[in-house]
């Protein structure tokens, strides 16, 4: 038996390169798009061209006729099999979930719900087929606006009416703390509707052998997305796999059971061949579910020094036609939010729910912690202004200091660290805020027609979600555990299975660090394994910045299981009693005498050998553990951001952008900065560029990368980050980072923008701050004799 | 249908197809090179990106018939075929962390080699203007703007 193992440095806190980035550099990958059966056919769908309208006709007829159409469907055709697309978080006992079938039938509800299908040998004839479906519609109004669509006499979206639900929440005594407050705000902030961008579109390869089916996915939800299937479709569970191969971003958009994943299992059954679906970009920005799209009147008080007294909150949210997975739960993960670092006495959240004839809405990065993460933020800023106060004062007179963790907020929940100081000062210096704030001024002074304007986001946000009682209590259709295993192998090496299944986040890397760290073997020797529901038959999946801080910590308990067997083994292999034996990562050796030990290789040789394993001792090294995780995690930082504003032209350049995060310990800074990076860009994106636009008729008119301004690297600035660190509550000390940038990038993009301009008089640019709207902004302010 | 002959990435092929079929559909779906994307229909997002006769080219916004006679490399090509040795700007994007999913890798990877044969030493803002054709949702382009210019420091001229 060897020695000792050498010695490694940890893993934890290594700028790891990423194991996936072999195959994704050379082209080697795998997308569902790339996946070719014998026999595969390809679907296309017919979509509505109305946002609201009755189907009075589909004949199909002609389509079939084409050579090389196998097959063509109009919705009737699944009427009785295809069930209706879910909703797992009916959040009030009486909500409205209109039935959603994944074709329409009868009545279509915005523009691109699929009508029809085809089914032919190749992609060009399945959508040259689609041009002969001949359909008739009898069209009936739209509904456009959230604001107009409860009023008595607007048309109707569903029978039941517009309203699918309101739901409120509150702490404290509201009435006292507005009532005799010295300062009042109350102001309306517009979140704009998005579109996810993906940059891989979905797509889905679906084929049924003997009755037991695969469905190949661009999905985030594997495991989520089996269980819904076979409770859409009636088939058995057992019955069913799902992969999803290499899946190229999500960002909440494939967080979704789609009509198109449905309908292929169902084309699949009813031909007995494999069939494929990929969406084109324009199809994608149509029905992958939207995001956003909230009117929030948001209303704070507060002593005359700034101190808050309360919050309230009133969010109209758009639901789009239909109740998609998690569409009503979205704008209440906000709810806990809108009180973000600060203390006050009292808080009301009420938030309605509403249909309208447009793609329905669900998560997008961030899912409702963004928005309210805006409304805060942007009303922190104002109130400052009102004040006469440092936006950064007015934060610290407020936010909870450093000596007050673990905290429990006016929304409730118990904030297990932070430093909020630390992350400030920090962002403060790198950002030099003094020397900006005197240049801003000397700006102003002169009547520079290009205004700097200094923008402040102090955010927070949960995620790791989520405690399953705490899901429970909020009616959410499941829990919020994470599921692991360890296997080790013969020769030492050691294969991980996880429940959370990455696109893009960089699990197979991280996730080996962790085991490596834990279990003693080298980085090199660790395989993971996700995506496919037979080798992870158990999972929750990849949304909420839930892996690290929940898989993560399921992973930690698997390998404990892994040492504590390894433990009663070694001890018979060394003739020692247990209880004498120490543990350092990778080797078990006898206290006292360190030269006497086993390495964890040498285990799982003789566990796999098993020729002399103690009594009664199985021959297996591998485990199983599920977390279910006691709290969320809180990220939190302060981001900065620069702005230069034309004010003859409206356009908005970033001159500088810091961002100072707090996401507890980090396992792999590579990856933190890369997550960071790309979450502010997003934030941005909502700030200064995107936005889905529907006409007066319900067209969406952004569908195009060319009409749908995902910006590019020249609409993006350099970014400077910078990291703090106060360890979460849980064994890894880490607490999530996949939407932390997003969260904290638009507010402090907006307030920049406001900013520049309040010598102008603007209190508000609504999104995206285009040069439009910031120069009508600006005449507005001055046609209301406000300029000074 | 239509005769073409195409080299890609090395080899060469002759094959029938027809005149609407676009030059990534051929490379995907006839030839077989899967590691290039598709990521839209407007020719706006670029991951598609190809080398055709050593100029960059969405080959989404051509026509397979167009590529008659081309010598194409793809995303599969760019490595050094015998060794398999990474190209300087696969290495640079895996070291810096320039990808995440990974999708627009191959067309950004691409359409860099294209840039820096124009430019072999460009300023991080000639990097973001010329890679302007290309877009990424994950990153931020951070980390793409500093891995290609890595690449042009180890000395990329094609």
């Amino acid at each position: 038996m060897t020695a000792q193992t050498e010695a490694r440095a940890p893993e934890l806190g290594r700028p790891r390169p990423r194991k996936e980035d072999a195959r994704l550099v050379t082209g080697q990958t795998n997308w569902t798009d790339n996946i070719v059966l014998p026999g595969m056919l390809h679907m296309a769908f017919l979509r509505s061209p109305y946002a609201h309208a009755r189907i009075t006709s589909v004949d199909v007829t002609a389509a079939k006729q084409i050579p090389g159409v196998i097959a063509a469907f109009a919705g009737a055709d699944f009427a009785d099999e295809q069930g209706s697309l879910p909703c797992a978080w009916p959040v009030t006992e009486d909500i409205v979930i209109p039935n959603h079938p994944p074709m329409a039938v009868d009545e279509v509800r915005y523009v691109g719900e699929a009508v029809a299908v085809v089914v032919a040998r190749d992609r060009y004839t399945a959508a040259d087929a689609v041009d002969a479906i001949e359909i008739d519609y009898e069209p009936l109004p739209p509904v456009l606006d959230i604001r107009t669509a409860l009023d008595e006499g607007s048309p109707r979206v569903h029978e039941a009416g517009n309203k699918s639900f309101e739901w409120a929440f509150g702490n404290g005594d509201i009435d006292a703390a507005f009532r005799d407050a010295p300062v009042v705000l109350e102001r309306t902030y517009r979140q704009q509707r998005l579109i996810p961008c993906a940059m891989e579109p979905r797509a889905v390869v679906a084929t049924c052998v003997g009755g037991e089916f695969t469905i190949w996915s661009a999905t985030q939800i594997p495991h989520v997305l089996r269980v819904m299937l076979a409770l859409v479709t009636g088939i058995g569970e057992q019955n069913i796999r799902v992969i999803a191969p290499d899946v190229g971003g999500g960002f909440g958009s494939k967080l979704q059971v789609t009509a198109e994943e449905v309908l292929a299992v169902l084309v699949t059954r009813k031909l007995g061949r494999p069939v494929k679906w990929t969406e084109s970009r324009s199809e994608g920005n149509m029905t992958v579910h939207h995001g956003r799209d909230q009117w929030q009147r948001i209303r704070i008080a507060a002593d005359a020094d700034g101190r808050l007294r309360g919050l309230d909150v009133d969010l109209l949210a758009d639901m789009g036609a239909y109740l998609m997975l998690v569409t009503p739960g979205i704008p209440l993960l906000g709810a806990f939010m809108f009180n973000a670092i600060y203390k006050m006495d009292a808080l009301s959240f009420k938030c309605t729910g509403v249909f309208t004839t447009k793609m329905p809405t669900d998560a997008y990065r961030g899912a409702g912690r963004p928005e309210a993460t805006f409304a805060i933020e942007r009303i922190m800023d104002d109130l400052a202004a009102e004040l006469g106060l440092d936006p950064l004062a007015l934060r610290e007179r407020n936010w909870i200091t450093r000596e007050e963790f673990p905290f429990t907020t006016i929304a409730g929940l118990t904030y297990d660290s932070g430093n909020y100081e630390a992350a400030t000062a920090e962002a403060k210096e790198l950002f030099r805020y003094d020397e900006l704030r005197r240049e801003q001024e000397e700006r102003n002074a002169r009547h520079d027609p290009v205004r700097l304007g200094i923008g402040i986001s102090t955010f927070t946000e949960m995620c790791g979600l989520a405690p399953s009682r705490v899901l429970g209590s909020l009616a959410y259709g499941a829990g919020g555990w994470e599921s692991a295993s360890i296997r080790m192998l013969p020769t030492g090496k050691v294969e991980v299975v996880t429940g959370s299944s990455a696109h893009g986040q960089g699990h197979e890397t991280a996730w080996s660090q962790i085991v490596a760290d834990q279990l003693g073997v080298p980085f090199e020797d660790i395989r993971v394994l996700h995506g496919d529901t037979q080798i992870s038959p158990k999972g929750m999946d990849t949304y909420g910045s839930r892996s690290l801080a929940v898989g993560g910590m399921a992973l930690v308990s698997a390998c404990d299981k892994v040492v504590e067997k390894a433990k009663v083994i070694a001890a018979g292999m060394i003739e020692a009693s247990a209880d004498d034996l120490e543990w350092t990562p990778g080797r078990f050796s006898v206290r006292g005498d360190p030269e006497k030990g086993v390495t964890i290789g040498e285990i799982a040789l003789a566990t796999f050998a098993a020729h002399n394993l103690p009594d009664g001792v199985e021959p297996s090294l591998d485990s199983d553990a599920t977390y279910d995780p006691d709290n969320f995690s809180f990220p939190h930082g302060t981001h900065l951001c620069a702005a230069e504003v034309d004010t003859e032209t409206g356009m908005v350049t970033i001159r500088s952008y810091v961002a100072v995060d707090d996401v507890g310990r980090v396992v792999n800074p590579l990856i933190v900065e890369g997550q960071v990076h790309g979450g502010i860009a997003q934030g941005i994106a909502q700030a200064l560029y995107e936005e889905a636009v529907y006409d007066d008729a319900g067209n969406l008119l952004t569908t195009t990368l060319a009409d749908y301004l995902v910006p590019s690297a020249a609409d993006v600035p350099s970014l400077e980050t910078s990291r703090t660190e106060s360890p979460a509550d849980n064994r890894l000390g880490v607490k999530g980072v996949g939407e932390a940038g997003t969260i904290a990038s638009t507010p402090a993009v907006v307030n920049a923008v406001v900013d520049a301009l309040r010598p102008f008089g603007v209190s508000d640019v609504t999104m995206p701050c285009s040069p439009e709207r910031v120069w009508r902004a600006i005449q507005a302010a001055q046609q209301n004799g406000e300029a000074r | 249908m239509s005769k073409i002959t195409v080299t890609v990435d090395g080899a060469s092929y002759a094959d029938d197809v027809e005149p609407r079929m676009l030059l990534v559909h051929y490379l995907r779906e006839v030839v077989g090179k899967t590691g290039t994307p598709i990521g839209c229909d407007t020719s706006n997002c670029g991951a598609c990106t190809v080398l055709m006769n050593g100029e960059s080219v969405k080959s989404c916004s051509v026509l397979a018939v167009q590529a008659d006679g081309a010598d194409i490399t793809t995303i599969e090509g760019l490595a050094n075929g015998q060794n398999g040795e990474w190209h300087p700007l696969q290495r640079a994007f895996h070291e810096l962390h320039a990808l995440q999913c990974g999708y627009c890798t191959p067309g950004m990877i691409i359409a860099a080699a294209d840039l820096l044969r124009d430019n072999p030493h460009p300023s991080a803002q000639e990097i973001r203007e010329g890679l302007e054709g290309n877009l990424c949702r994950c990153t931020g382009y951070q980390n793409i703007v500093r891995a290609v210019q890595r690449a042009a420091e180890a000395g990329v001229t094609s």
